[in-house]
């Protein structure tokens, strides 16, 4: 039992000096490296350390997410003694051989390396890396079944600080001067929603944590909970302490079982080692955390609505006010913060707010978390200081985009946000320049689009989505983006007509203007940023028939022209058999039976087919 | 208090208040669909879900919805501006988009509030248009039809169904597009906890809860030469139909409603009221027997059949508390078809017994298997205030220009006593009269039990009688009726008896009845008609009816006889929970 911060303390001193094998390898066993085949590669790591013999060299650890989604499955292998690191991605079976039989954090031939673009503020200078790791310092790191190698990590540090050394308003007031805005997208200063519900008298208060994450594209929570859980248990109780909650909530979506798995591991560790429960530190603070399964509704990721749905109500929202900081989880004060805020709370703590409001901007201090996602050469989880550049992130972190084409736009903030065009590449971003550019943060996500998607069909997607996602409590959101969906499928088909731009502008501004929650108040904005910005694609549409990048199938036929030699490749490649024609004669396509798929287009070698 | 300007138009509200009850304050009505204030209970439905009453506030971001944004010291609203108006009508544009516009065959054609809005407004071609919602008819009842395609998605049925009468079978289901307010599971109503009360009914602003109408077959009976064909008429009927042809509400149409009904072609024309007063005899004489054993106490009234479908379903442990006389309406068409047929040597299947209640748990009620006989249903038809006003109407039967007529002979004399049958707290005021007389052996003459009478939600009143302090409740509506059980069951309330009625306020705001949209004053002038009927009446207690009197005398032998028992009591169900 863990009953003050010195035993917390001598404990994490002898678990350091523990004798450790020359060489760790971590293992990313995250949702992501598990689908990518981490398994088979753990497996032949664990075989080969036995053929070779080499169990006094390895010690291996399956860790959470390293966010290196583009070349898992991967590994990181240290040097313990040297502090040499090397991480290798794209792994196969095979590979764990020479891996192994290297005995080295080198390169090895035939294996590829990924380079570390980041760093850890809280113990390295910066250099030249982009990437600034806070909230996923241990993803990748620790093995997150195991609460010694968070205590080795200064975990549940924070925790023991603040119960033996702060009183609740010096952590909300250090909470305050670090500046941290809420995660989740809306960016409100966490250490005011706290003051607030700090100020309410109550028996009984309740502390959130929203990982409801739904975003499409996104899921750096997943990648937190996954790699990293008690970060987010001992910020609860922090924040607990700090406003007087004694119990908290986790409102989690059914669809993360790995996340629920290791979360139901670390709070059961974390109360067998008296650091979850009653008395913490010996003194007369209690706190516990329960978890509470979402059954993947978008909107339960309002804070309203996710309120009702853990009371066993439906998932919907309220009217605000009253704010759940005054009247929230059975009428009692509650605070819901996102997986990502409560992430950076114990570094808050540790390292001080002084230290936080170095990295970043002034306005949002701190990392921002992204998925980086869509037509980008590197995709995965990209953590930077906020004000860093969308090129830097792209270009930088994502290496281009794939096939080397032209670079469209990219659409922050999901299918609240808005998509960025070219010229706004170099904007320092954080919550106020993406709102100023008419998108936003949103929870992180970032799609990045090249020369062949389609705004028009691009704003269509995000509306499929909200569509799927409202909870349909009010009008403008429930009948609203309905129409405005098919005035979308409408203009996607071709059927659109001279008044189909003007309709969808005024009810888009209604549906903001008018509808209850974040959800239906943000679904017209992919609309309206690809209208601002893509005018002449909508219009090409309606007025032309035409879809320049292709994928509005209604709107595309492929003709095969002189060019054709007769190889009989795209007849071979056409899912429908549509395609007829002599080996070493010229083919035709057969409109009527065509479906539009692009086969052959890819297929063809010598620019014989033209997608009209 | 808060000062805030609304249209340049200064206004002072107590704290608290909302921007539509501000507005109303300085004259200004702000449109909206799914607000409803339910004042004479204090229950309010502000899912704020319809957006139709969305208005300009300076400052804000985007529009307020009005009917759920509290005012706030020095706060700016334009109810017209040209931003609120065009969301207004965009929003309801929308709403429009996804109804099937059928206004012309809707049952509540002219008393919807969708229709009224859109005529209002003045919009006359809809700007959007696309895929509406289509969803099957739950006709399987037969009380209420439920046409989701109109379904607005205001919640006011929920309200209704959850907040005030507790019985929580109505609520949102499936998202987005697809959502719509029903039962879990897209269940048909028969096939749930429903109770039939119909204050979901009353509720719905638009056709989508209507009452299941058996207009048609009444019209039929009418005009079958080999049937006879008699109408009984519920006490709360005669203050209330009146309002359909335009008269004040809280008018006393006994006299007219008689006469309508025998131009409708009716044979004889009773009243429920005799039933009323049968029933005091039968349930005063088991009050009082079980208050001198001591036994079964309190003893619940039996009259609402909604009320009886709620305990049936949730209190099913306390099976033993209701009287089991049947409800004026069963024990009319029980009398009806047992004294009256052998009366005027008529087979029971040859008469048609119609009954016009302003209930449509009445038309449930009828149904259940208890009351039939081989085959015979006790009562055969029943119909709702509404809907007879609609026959009148189709007849063209000017009610309100009607001369007045009296009931016909025996079963339609009545008493004070029977008439207050309709008002919440006019059974227990009735059995208290009797009871009275009974207990002392005298005719006592005191009988204006005032503190028993009244809308509110739950009274409580201790009357002395006969040197017995008397312990009584009220309760009208099924939420106050489930506290008040609770604390019975809890041991924290001890009475003899309690009298439980579905509906707010009573059988005068019964599902069935002309809509009143909640407000209380009509609610009031119909109870205060109630009460006027009452005291102009010569004879005012049950047990002195001279034609009840005979009935024992010739028929039925004494109060709680074995023949009474056979044709007026009943038994009860404990129904499960549905899943």
């Amino acid at each position: 039992m863990i009953d003050s911060l010195n035993k917390l303390i001598e404990l994490a001193n002898n678990l350091k000096h523990e004798p450790k094998t020359d060489i760790t390898i971590f293992v990313s066993m995250g949702t992501c490296g598990l689908a990518a085949g981490a398994t088979p590669i753990l497996e032949s790591l664990k075989n080969q350390v036995e053929i070779q013999n080499l169990q006094e060299v390895f010690t291996i650890v399956e860790t959470g997410c390293m966010g290196l989604c583009h070349s898992e499955p991967c590994i990181e292998v240290v040097e313990n003694n040297t502090g040499n690191t090397m991480v290798y991605g794209k792994l196969k079976p095979e590979h764990a051989e020479f891996i192994i039989a290297r005995k080295a954090a080198k390169k090895i031939a035939g294996v590829q390396t990924v380079e570390k673009t980041w760093y850890y503020p809280d113990c390295e200078d910066r250099g030249d890396k982009l990437q600034a790791r806070i909230v996923l310092k241990n993803s990748g790191r620790i093995n997150p079944e195991n609460i010694n190698e968070y205590i080795i990590n200064d975990g549940y540090k924070a925790l023991g600080k603040v119960l033996t050394e702060m009183d609740p308003q010096g952590v909300i007031e250090e909470v305050t001067k670090s500046g941290i805005r809420g995660r989740g997208g809306g960016g409100f200063p966490s250490g005011k929603k706290w003051a607030f519900a700090a100020a309410q008298k109550s028996d009984e208060k309740y502390m959130i944590c929203n990982a409801d994450e739904g975003d499409p594209g996104a899921f750096m929570d997943r990648a937190v909970l996954e790699g990293d859980p008690h970060a987010v248990l001992e910020a609860m109780a922090i924040a607990g302490y700090a406003v007087g909650a004694n119990n908290g909530v986790i409102y989690i979506r059914a669809e993360y079982p790995l996340a629920i798995k290791r979360l139901e591991i670390a709070i059961a560790q974390a109360e067998k080692m008296g650091l979850l429960g009653k008395n913490l530190f010996g003194t007369n603070f209690s706190f516990n955390i329960t978890l509470k399964l979402g059954a993947g509704a978008f909107v339960c990721g309002e804070e309203t609505a996710l309120i009702h749905s853990i009371e066993g109500m439906r998932g919907e929202p309220t009217l605000k006010p009253p704010f759940p900081a005054v009247s929230g989880l059975w009428k009692k004060p509650t605070i819901v913060n996102n997986v990502e805020t409560y992430a950076n709370i114990p570094a808050i703590i540790r390292n001080g707010a002084d230290w936080f409001t170095q990295i970043g901007t002034d306005k949002s201090p701190g990392t921002k978390v992204f998925a980086l996602a869509g037509k980008v050469k590197d995709v995965g989880l990209v953590e930077v200081p906020m004000g860093t550049s969308l090129r830097d992130i792209i270009f930088g972190l994502g290496k281009g985009i794939c096939d080397d084409k032209q670079f469209k736009a990219v659409q922050t903030g999901g299918p609240s946000g808005g998509c960025l065009t070219a010229d706004k590449l170099d904007t320092p971003i954080d919550y106020d320049s993406l709102l100023a550019l008419g998108s936003m943060m949103g929870s992180g996500g970032m799609i990045v689009m090249d020369e062949d998607d389609c705004m028009v069909n691009i704003a269509k997607f995000f509306l499929d989505f909200t569509l799927d996602e409202s909870c349909g409590k009010c009008t403008p959101c429930r009948i609203g983006n309905k129409r405005l969906h098919e005035i979308l499928t409408d203009i996607c088909d071709g059927k659109g007509d001279e008044n189909s731009l003007s309709k969808l502008r005024d009810l888009s501004e209604a549906i903001k203007d008018t509808a209850i929650c974040g959800l239906g108040q943000t679904s017209p904005n992919p609309i309206l940023s690809t209208l601002a910005n893509f005018e002449q694609e909508y219009i090409d549409h309606i007025e032309k028939g035409k879809c320049k990048a292709g994928t509005c199938t209604n709107l595309i036929s492929f003709e095969i022209n002189d060019a054709c030699v007769g190889c009989t490749l795209c007849a071979r490649n056409c899912p429908v058999n549509c395609i007829s024609g002599e080996r070493k004669g010229m083919h035709f396509i057969d409109q009527e039976a065509c479906i539009k798929c692009g086969q052959c287009y890819s297929a063809c070698k010598f620019h014989a087919i033209d997608r009209n | 208090m808060i000062n805030l300007t609304i249209n340049n138009t200064t206004v002072t509200v107590e704290e608290n208040a909302t921007i539509i009850q501000a507005a109303a304050k300085i004259g200004i009505k702000i449109p909206t669909l799914c607000h409803m204030a339910v004042d004479c209970i204090s229950q309010e439905s502000k899912s704020a879900s319809c957006r139709i009453c969305v208005v300009e506030v300076e400052g804000r971001r985007n529009l307020a919805s009005s009917c759920s944004t509290p005012v706030s010291e020095g706060m700016v609203v334009k109810t017209n501006s040209i931003r609120a108006i065009n969301a207004r009508r965009t929003v309801l544009d929308l709403l429009l988009s996804d109804h099937p516009a059928d206004c012309l065959t809707c049952e509540k054609n002219g008393k919807c509030q969708l229709q009224d809005l859109a005529a209002d407004f003045g919009l006359h071609n809809l700007r959007y248009t696309g895929e509406q919602s289509k969803y099957e008819l739950d006709l399987a009842n037969k009380s209420i039809v439920r046409d989701l395609d109109k379904c607005v998605m205001c919640r006011r049925c929920e309200t209704a169904c959850n907040d005030i009468q507790t019985v929580g079978v109505l609520s949102g289901v499936g998202r987005g597009f697809n959502a719509v307010v029903a039962p879990a599971s897209m269940k048909p109503l028969d096939q749930t906890e429903c109770t039939f009360c119909g204050q979901c009914v009353v509720a719905c602003p638009v056709g989508a809860l209507t009452c299941q109408t058996a207009k048609y077959p009444v019209w039929r009976a009418l005009n079958d030469s080999s049937k006879t064909v008699i109408v009984q008429t519920a006490p709360a009927v005669r203050v209330a139909i009146g309002e359909e042809f335009g008269m004040e509400p809280g008018s006393v149409a006994t006299g007219k409603l008689v006469s309508g009904l025998r131009m409708l072609g009716f044979d004889k024309v009773f009243d429920t009221d005799f039933a009323a007063d049968l029933t005091i005899m039968e349930e005063t004489t088991e009050f009082i027997d079980r208050v001198k054993k001591n036994e079964n106490l309190p003893i619940l009234t039996s009259c609402c059949p909604g009320w009886v479908k709620f305990f049936e379903h949730q209190f099913p442990e306390l099976i033993y508390m209701p009287s089991t006389a049947k409800s004026p309406q069963q024990m009319f068409g029980a009398i009806a078809k047992s004294y009256y047929a052998e009366k005027i040597g008529v087979e029971p299947k040859d008469i048609i017994v119609v009954s016009v209640m302003p209930c449509l748990a009445k038309k449930y009620e009828a149904d259940r298997e208890e009351f039939s006989n081989d085959g015979v249903p006790d009562v055969d038809i029943v119909i709702s205030t509404r809907e007879l006003a609609d026959m009148f109407k189709e007849a063209g039967i000017v009610f309100d220009k009607l001369n007045d007529s009296d009931f016909d002979h025996p079963l339609g004399e009545s008493t004070g006593a029977g008439v207050i049958f309709g008002s919440s707290g006019g059974v227990l005021e009735a059995a208290l009269r009797t009871g009275a007389d009974w207990l002392t052996g005298e005719d006592v003459k005191e009988i204006d039990f005032k503190a028993v009478r009244g809308l509110a939600g739950i009274k409580e009143a201790t009357v002395n009688v006969a040197g017995l302090d008397i312990k009584a409740a009220i309760t009208s509506g099924l939420g106050n009726a489930r506290t008040l059980l609770e604390k019975i069951q809890k041991g924290e309330a001890r009475y003899h008896i309690v009298e439980i009625m579905a509906c707010p306020g009573g059988c005068l705001n019964g599902g069935g009845q002309p809509y009143s949209c909640h407000d209380s004053s009509i609610l009031e002038k119909r109870m205060n008609a109630i009460y006027q009927e009452d005291s102009n009446k010569v004879i005012r207690k049950s047990h002195q009816n001279p034609d009840i009197i005979k009935l024992y005398d010739e028929y039925l032998e004494k109060p709680g006889s074995h023949k009474a028992h056979k044709l007026l009591h009943t038994k009860y169900t404990a129904r499960k929970a549905f899943k």
